[in-house]
């Protein structure tokens, strides 16, 4: 008989590895799993590649050879990435409270900035795997549709760190509006609502010049059009700083002191 | 003079308490939801924490784990307050709610996650979910699909994984059929004889009545009630019946003693035995039954510590003034 067989089984026993903290690896592997192994988690994913499979085949088929080339496809292979992802941060976060899981998940490891760490190194973990799916589905693409023009296979090494950072941070900015509304459609709604409210007000308010320090979309879309330079880098930096570290700090000091229910 | 019955027992110093509560008070929106709740559970023991809805339950239960911060007061399980076990599911199977689920998630694949965080073996979720009476099809279900039933048998397989020696359950009976409230008895009976420690709540008192050892009795956010079972059914008072009920009220209330009428026609009185059969002797009443009070048993006990927060003997003697009355 093995110890499965008996559930029930009591002290005594060792107490050193059950006294074990779980380590954020394996809290980090545990909300990986999260992420794919409920019904919407999965299909959001699948969404996600079934998407950028088909746009990469329409490209090898339709587009103009000049289009063709790595780039022009990996362009068009971020896109599904860049709008989705966001909305698997969102849900990694706001699933815990919409389905109620955060009872069982903070019972089982109070720590609760442990388990938020946990969170951004899974949806980390998810980008950047996106993002090499994304460079993987692009070079099959271009291959296959071997357009025979000049620079096909030209892509600098800065741009696949600069598309790694992009998929990373777009995803962590989910988080971050998940953790702050800690409610799936508001913050869903608030993701793509409140950058279009920002440009609105800037340009409303005549303050344009400031407001593309803060500007998610022309703050952060340099990094998928070609080396960056040193103002870029900064803006995407202020960028960065607004809408994606304020709202994490926001969001971690409310799961912080929420009461779970 | 009545005597009082004990309401706690005495700490055995020979006995760690697993769980203690002391002073524990919370308020939420100005209100103050529980207040100064105070109790301990011993290994190899059930304690039912009863109360109706609203009572402060499970805001209890939540703070004893860490998910609610008290206002007053401290819990301890273990020893230590439960955000401080270094891997809590290892040491306390908790389920404070089972609807809290994820609806798209499988019922097999929620018990490996809790396996998986607290490093336990993945081998364990097959036979747990056996025990708990869920097959392999039920398994494969989306817990959506999942009865609440089904679902107190999942949370309770949860609570179970890490293969704890405290049990802390919510309402764990809701939505169980009398068939898997016989299930959960005898389960939650062997564990507590192997040396467990359980702590359950309910608001029917019928659910828990045969499975509890101790019990602690809430309403309004504050313990009306704390002892053994047994403790608290002696707490009834005297039962007395006679063949003329307006005399034995009459020479009842001669004695100076108050006494309620039961719906079968008996009196129940805080007294003892032999000042009531003096009473009746000076009264000349003709008694037909004079005993312990067993029959009203904890149901009564639970109705009157319950009910708002009258003090059950001063509404009870209505009758016997009525009475009174009318032989005057």
């Amino acid at each position: 008989m093995t110890d499965a067989t008996l559930p029930l089984r009591l002290l005594p026993r060792a107490g050193a590895d059950v006294d074990a903290r779980p380590g954020l690896a394996r809290l980090t592997a545990v909300e990986l799993r999260k992420t794919v192994d409920t019904r919407a988690g999965f299909w959001l994913l699948t969404a996600i590649g079934l998407i950028t499979v088909t746009a990469m085949v329409l490209m090898a088929i339709l587009a103009e050879p000049e289009d063709q080339t790595l780039r022009g496809m990996l362009e068009v292979a971020t896109l599904p990435t860049a709008v989705l992802m966001p909305i698997v941060g969102i849900l990694l976060v706001t699933s815990e409270w919409g389905q109620r899981t955060a009872l069982i998940t903070f019972a089982l490891v109070p720590g609760r900035t442990r388990v938020f760490a946990a969170k951004i190194a899974a949806a980390s973990v998810v980008s950047i795997a996106a993002a090499w799916v994304c460079l993987g589905a692009a070079a099959i693409a271009t291959a296959a549709a071997a357009p025979g023009v000049a620079g096909t296979w030209d892509l600098p090494a800065a741009m696949i760190g600069q598309l790694l950072i992009y998929t990373v941070t777009g995803t962590l900015i989910g988080v971050a509006f998940g953790a702050v509304l800690l409610a799936s459609a508001p913050a869903i709604v608030a993701l793509f609502a409140v950058p279009i409210a920002w440009g609105v007000i800037a340009a409303v308010a005549g303050i344009e010049d400031i407001a593309r320090w803060a500007d998610s979309d022309t703050g952060l879309s340099p990094l998928l059009e070609g080396t960056m330079s040193g103002v870029e880098w900064a803006r995407a930096g202020t960028t960065l700083l607004v809408w994606m570290l304020l709202p994490l700090a926001v969001g971690l000091w409310r799961i912080r002191r929420a009461e779970i229910r | 003079m009545a005597r009082r019955p004990r309401r706690r027992r005495p700490a055995n110093p020979m006995l760690d308490a697993m769980i203690e509560l002391e002073g524990l008070t919370k308020r939420l929106g100005g209100r103050t939801v529980v207040e100064d709740v105070s109790f301990r559970c011993e290994p190899g023991t059930v304690t039912g924490f009863l109360g109706p809805n609203g009572a402060g339950k499970t805001t209890t239960l939540r703070m004893l784990t860490g998910l609610s911060r008290p206002d007053a007061g401290h819990a301890a399980v273990l020893g230590r307050p439960y955000a401080e076990l270094p891997n809590p599911g290892r040491r306390v199977g908790v389920l404070l709610d089972a609807a809290a689920q994820h609806g798209g998630r499988r019922g097999r694949e929620a018990l490996a996650i809790s396996a998986q965080t607290m490093g336990v073996d993945p081998a364990r979720v097959d036979p747990l979910l056996t025990l708990v009476g869920l097959d392999r099809s039920a398994a494969r279900k989306r817990v959506r699909q999942y009865s609440l039933g089904m679902r107190q048998r999942l949370g309770i397989a949860q609570a179970l994984v890490g293969d704890p020696q405290v049990l802390i359950l919510d309402e764990p009976a809701n939505g169980l059929d009398p068939e898997g409230i016989r299930w959960m008895r005898e389960l939650l009976r062997d564990f507590a004889d192997r040396g467990g420690t359980v702590l359950l709540s309910s608001h029917l008192l019928a659910e828990v009545e045969l499975l509890v050892d101790h019990l602690v009795i809430i309403a309004g956010g504050r313990v009306r009630a704390a002892g053994t079972r047994e403790e608290l059914l002696a707490g009834g008072g005297t039962v007395v019946r006679a063949t003329d009920e307006v005399a034995l009220v009459a020479a009842l209330g001669d004695a100076g003693l108050d006494a309620r009428r039961t719906p079968d026609g008996e009196f129940v009185v805080d007294a003892e035995p032999e000042e009531i059969g003096r009473a009746a002797l000076d009264g000349g009443v003709v008694l037909t039954r004079l005993g312990e009070s067993q029959g009203a048993g904890l149901e009564q006990l639970f109705f009157e510590l319950t009910r708002g927060d009258a003090p059950a003997p001063a509404a009870a003697p209505r009758p016997t003034d009525d009475l009174a009355e009318a032989i005057r």
